[in-house]
């Protein structure tokens, strides 16, 4: 069991009226959420981390319902989602792999158990190092047009012994898609991934 | 609305320890960001009129969507600053038209007062390229504890043609200010300075 020191938390919020295309009716939305913990682990080799997943639980219900916040509140306009890390330089990447569950399941919790595995990324940095946070539709990962990425980054983070944590969600399509694929209207939404 | 804009993004910064001491209550910090056409750019214009005009709204609309996204009233505001990066088709004198012409008093506006010149940066740079936000205290340009920066940037602006510009709020200084000088419950309000 060990204590969850969160330093700093910074959201940020985009909102897209066009890419050089037509305006869309309604902007897309993207969001993330990002604390700064400390790392419990840094400077050592520790055989047995797993338990800090469940330490980690309240704070990825935490950020995932500040999400839908930034986004307007309401759970069922979300569409996409992502999540990410990033490792100060006294710890490992294996570290980073903590955030899987606590930071996957909270989401797809707070959007009514979403069916898509949430699409992640991970590494080992210095402070102000930026990570492109993939994102994939919530329920069938194969949409083509939820297909997304945003980077996120803090200038003052991770510092040596802190983990940076992200989550990511969108609310549509990339603002112009039109590379074809299976569509957000054709989910059977059964297995996750169609 | 005379500008063209083409996304617009929020930060929100939470600072809720340092070194390990807790920052009771946590500093926050906000900054709102246009990516606006740049409507010179590629060519020499004599007459700056029309992006002046675009500072502007851009004061009005930016600095309502920073003080609403640290959720008080405008005239809680502590500190400000603004700041902009011109596409690599525009020029530096793009900048301080959107900036030192127009762009304040809407600001001052939506915040009540404001008797303090509006710290501010500029530069030119590609898609990504970082903005240091300088931040002072709005009514009192000496008070020591609010003297502070903000860095925001935006993976995909500014690209050639665009401009990027930025409004930043806090209802707080630095999280543990301790060099002295003077301080916020000093302030006279007089002249924007002390």
């Amino acid at each position: 069991m060990h204590k969850v020191e969160v330093r700093k938390r910074v959201t940020v919020m985009e909102e897209v009226f066009h890419e050089g295309g037509p305006a869309a009716k309604v902007p897309l939305r993207r969001a993330a959420t990002l604390s700064v913990i400390h790392n419990p682990f840094a400077g050592k080799y520790v055989e047995e981390i797993a338990g800090f997943m469940e330490d980690l639980n309240p704070l990825g219900l935490e950020m995932a319902k500040s999400l839908v916040a930034a986004l307007g509140g309401d759970a069922r306009g979300i569409e996409g989602y992502g999540k990410g890390a990033i490792v100060g330089q006294a710890g490992e990447i294996e570290h980073g792999a903590l955030w899987h569950v606590p930071g996957g399941y909270a989401m797809r919790e707070i959007l009514g158990n979403a069916k898509a595995i949430v699409a992640s990324t991970k590494k080992v940095g210095g402070p102000g190092a930026r990570l492109d946070v993939p994102i994939t539709h919530i329920n069938a990962s194969y949409v083509r047009s939820h297909f997304d990425a945003m980077e996120v980054g803090i200038a003052d983070a991770p510092r040596a012994d802190e983990i940076l944590l992200a989550l990511v969600m969108t609310t549509g399509p990339r603002i112009h898609a039109r590379v074809g694929g299976l569509k957000a209207s054709e989910i059977k939404g059964e297995d996750g991934l169609r | 609305m005379k500008a063209k804009i083409r996304k617009i993004v929020t930060f929100v910064e939470e600072t809720r320890s340092e070194m390990g001491k807790t920052v009771e209550p946590p500093t926050r910090r906000a900054a709102a960001v246009a990516v606006i056409e740049n409507p010179f750019s590629g060519k020499y214009v004599e007459d700056l009129s029309e992006l002046m005009e675009i500072g502007e709204e851009l004061g009005g609309l930016l600095s309502e969507r920073a003080v609403a996204s640290l959720g008080i009233p405008g005239p809680s505001v502590e500190s400000y600053g603004k700041a902009a990066a011109v596409g690599e088709n525009g020029e530096l004198e793009h900048a301080a038209a959107l900036l030192h012409p127009k762009l304040g008093t809407p600001v001052r506006k939506v915040l009540g007062k404001g008797a303090a010149l509006i710290p501010s940066s500029k530069k030119c740079g590609g898609p990504g390229v970082p903005l240091d936000i300088p931040l002072g205290h709005k009514d009192a340009a000496f008070v020591r504890s609010h003297f502070d920066g903000m860095e925001i940037r935006i993976n995909d602006a500014p690209r050639a043609n665009e401009i990027i510009v930025a409004v930043a709020v806090t209802d707080s200084g630095r999280p543990l200010p301790r060099v002295g000088g003077l301080t916020k419950d000093q302030i006279k309000g007089e002249d924007g300075l002390r």
